[in-house]
């Protein structure tokens, strides 16, 4: 169950608010309490993505930068 | 069959306000749903906010150019700023509670760039055709979504070319809203919409502001308690810009047919652009953080850095000859540390080759104002 349901978005290499939207698009029609990775190299993805989220009830249950590369981990909500 | 969304009809009510500060408001039996487009800026944040207070369901929608002065600037700002840049639109839409749908337009939006029917604003901007398309496309939205009308800030008269009595019509008109399109800063100065005819919103509670001044949604901001706005300089996007403008025409005579791709569009918003010869030109990074935005494209364009002086990346775009790049070379050592210096090293890698020059960094007489854009 839990290797279906979980999600990465590779939003490497693009720029806000590029990677909100692969990320929204992605989420679309996913149902609630799935998994979903976004990784990116733009640092603008850390303060984007949980806006986007808090916006929409999603839960970030994590969020790393590694180097050059930034992980957010979420839960979708509703 | 059952109507939904817009379609479905909603019963009137009469409601009068007990302390009677306003006269009677009608209400229906169904929450109706708007779309509002969200910029970042203002005057959109205050249209959406007047919409709501009236319990209308509102979204908010924003639409992604490529030239859009939010977003991308995260990219290019220095890591040491004390305050990183927000995204305006997704700011509006936490501060008031609403759902916020970014969309890519990048590729429909060239034709609208490149070909807009009702000609440009004082810079490269074709703000008229760009509102036509933008509320075409929430139309489009609306209806997919079982939404009942389109909300924007426009203002009359706040811009010259776009936001005008006789335009605004004409947004309506073209964009296929018609009057399901609603402009809560100054509908009063317009004939009522479907939504004021229906009952769905109370025009009453609506405003009449027009012209360039900006006291009115100053006033309007404090009242409804949202004075810490967001005050994007230089409007919505790139396009109002007149050097960015310059750079963009200059790519286009280079191309010899006015074409973009967004790689092109993103790179006109950084570093010093330098065209020496009409085949190709410089783009030299200015500070830090342009030189980390210029990283991320410089396995897609022939570059150059300086190697025994510091100095900035500097990518080409075009088609240089070898001499070309030596003196690509000798310009990028005139902005490095060695500008000075008898002979300056500089990499260079074109087509997967690198190579080394040592060059003579030009003097600032011998590069021409006009190879700057
Ligand atoms: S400033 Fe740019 S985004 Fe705003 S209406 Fe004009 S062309 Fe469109």
């Amino acid at each position: 169950m839990d290797a279906v349901s979980r999600i990465v978005v590779d939003a490497r290499g693009l720029l806000c608010p590029l990677p909100v939207i692969r990320l929204q698009d992605a989420v679309k029609n996913l149902p609630p309490d799935t998994e979903v990775e976004l990784i990116g190299t733009d640092p603008g993805v850390m303060q984007d993505i949980p806006a986007w989220c808090r916006i929409n009830g999603h839960r970030i249950l994590e969020s790393r930068s590694d180097g050059n590369q930034y992980h957010i981990k979420l839960k979708t909500g509703r | 069959m059952k109507k939904e969304g817009h379609d479905a009809p909603a019963r009137k009510y009469r409601y009068n306000c007990p302390s009677q500060r306003h006269g009677p408001i009608f209400m229906t039996d169904r929450t109706h749903k708007a779309v509002a487009l969200i910029s970042g800026g203002l005057d959109s944040m205050l249209a959406a906010k007047v919409i709501l207070d009236q319990g209308i369901h509102v979204e908010g929608i924003n639409f992604f150019t490529g030239f859009c002065v939010e977003g991308h600037t995260h990219a290019i700002r220095k890591r040491d700023q004390a305050k990183p840049k927000r995204n305006n639109a997704l700011w509006v839409a936490e501060r008031l509670g609403i759902k916020l749908h970014i969309i890519d337009i990048i590729e429909e939006y060239k034709d609208v760039v490149i070909n807009p029917r009702h000609g440009y604003g004082a810079n490269l901007n074709p703000c008229l055709d760009c509102k036509i398309f933008m509320v075409g496309k929430a139309r489009q939205w609306m209806m997919e979504n079982g939404f009942d009308f389109i909300i924007t800030g426009e203002v009359i008269g706040q811009r010259p070319k776009s936001q005008r009595k006789d335009t605004m019509p004409v947004v309506a008109r073209e964009s296929g809203a018609d009057d399901r399109l609603l402009r809560p800063l100054c509908a009063r100065n317009l004939p009522p919409t479907l939504p004021e005819r229906e009952g769905w919103v109370d025009r009453e509670r609506l405003h009449g502001f027009s012209g360039r001044t900006r006291k009115p949604q100053m006033e309007l901001a404090k009242r409804l308690g949202l004075e810490d706005y967001a005050q994007p300089a230089g409007g919505c996007c790139f396009l109002t810009d007149e050097n960015y403008s310059r750079k963009l025409a200059d790519l286009w005579r280079a191309r010899g047919e006015k074409r973009y791709e967004l790689d092109d569009i993103m790179l006109l918003k950084v570093g010093r652009h330098i065209r020496p010869r009409p085949h190709f030109k410089l783009i030299v990074a200015r500070e830090e953080g342009e030189g980390r935005f210029l990283q991320g494209y410089k396995n897609r364009y022939p570059h150059l850095q300086t190697v025994s002086h510091g100095g900035p990346l500097t990518l080409v775009d075009g088609r240089p000859s070898p001499q070309d790049m030596e003196l690509a070379a000798r310009i990028v050592a005139r902005y490095s540390q060695g500008r000075n210096a008898e002979t300056v090293e500089v990499k260079t890698v074109y087509g997967g080759e690198e190579g080394l020059l040592a060059v003579t960094p030009l003097k600032p007489h011998e590069i021409p104002p006009e190879w700057m854009l």
